[in-house]
């Protein structure tokens, strides 16, 4: 698989992106937090919704927060819906286990920039992350 | 053991895990993400793999047997069940919790509980199997570095 190599030559260039992953699962808690490792980041990780929102409310802002649908507490819409309305700017990238074109949607609509199927694949960080940067430089450029 | 009849028993092992359809490609993303610095990433998992199951196999027995069943809880138990194992890249688990979710959306209960057998039996075969496959790749890794 070619993304091995993309995933070191560019983890220089993602060395200075903030990331916060929220999942109430502690598996995928872990799995996110390695794999986005594996592309030089170092992502802070909460478990639920009001746990990122809180952090926002705190002056905390990330680049990239990658969001679970369900969880206890404040579930993934809910925090997206928050997040926007208190004028996150944050690339928020959902990530599902309920596929349905209608489920995707409706948490599409909360907010966000992209909505994956679980499980992240390493092309999906690779995809998100070139969109960051992408992004990065369209506003150092404006 | 010799060392090179070790790593090709290991090598054929994982080859028979992919084609017999117990693993799939998440699986191979967490043996990339295995080095020095993380030499256990697969066997921490793996372990945690079986924690959240033990847990939610325990929570979908319980509301099996509960009266009235309660679907959405069932669904919710087994979606999460679902998630995991496709996280880690167990096929045949993964594969069976979507039948399971099928006759829970059509309320079927003789559905679910049957499909809740053969997620059950399917969860129990990977995990032996993933025993002793982790196990070769430890004794594996011991005999490189003997």
């Amino acid at each position: 698989m070619v993304l091995g190599n993309d995933a070191s030559s560019s983890s220089l260039s993602n060395k200075n992106l903030s990331v916060l992953v929220v999942d109430d699962d502690p598996l995928i808690r872990m799995l996110h937090d390695n794999y986005l490792k594996h592309f030089g980041l170092k992502p802070l990780v909460v478990e639920n919704g009001k746990e990122a929102v809180d952090l926002f409310q705190l002056g905390t802002s990330f680049d990239l927060i990658l969001m679970d649908k369900e969880m206890p507490i404040m579930n993934g819409v809910e925090a997206t819906k928050a997040l926007r309305d208190m004028g996150a700017t944050s690339m928020i990238v959902g990530v599902t286990s309920r596929g349905s074109p209608s489920e995707m949607q409706a948490f599409m609509e909360a907010g966000l920039d992209f909505c994956f199927e679980k499980p992240l694949t390493f092309d999906m960080i690779d995809f998100i992350l070139k969109e960051l940067n992408v992004n990065d430089d369209d506003d150092t450029n404006n | 053991m010799d060392r090179n009849r070790l790593q090709h028993q290991v090598a054929c092992m994982r080859r028979s895990l992919f084609d017999q359809g117990y693993l799939d490609e998440p699986f191979i993303q967490l043996e990339e993400l295995q080095d020095d610095a993380n030499p256990n990433f697969v066997q921490e998992i793996v372990t945690l793999f079986y924690s959240d199951s033990a847990r939610l196999i325990q929570n979908i027995e319980h509301a099996l047997n509960s009266r009235p069943i309660d679907f959405d809880k069932l669904d919710d138990y087994m979606h999460q069940f679902k998630g995991s194992s496709s996280s880690i890249g167990a096929k045949k688990v993964t594969n069976e919790c979507t039948v399971f979710r099928e006759y829970c959306s059509a309320e079927n209960a003789e559905g679910c509980i049957r499909s809740f057998q053969q997620v059950k039996q399917e969860y129990a075969i990977l995990r032996r199997k993933l025993e002793v496959y982790l196990q070769m790749v430890r004794q594996a890794a011991v005999s490189r570095t003997a």
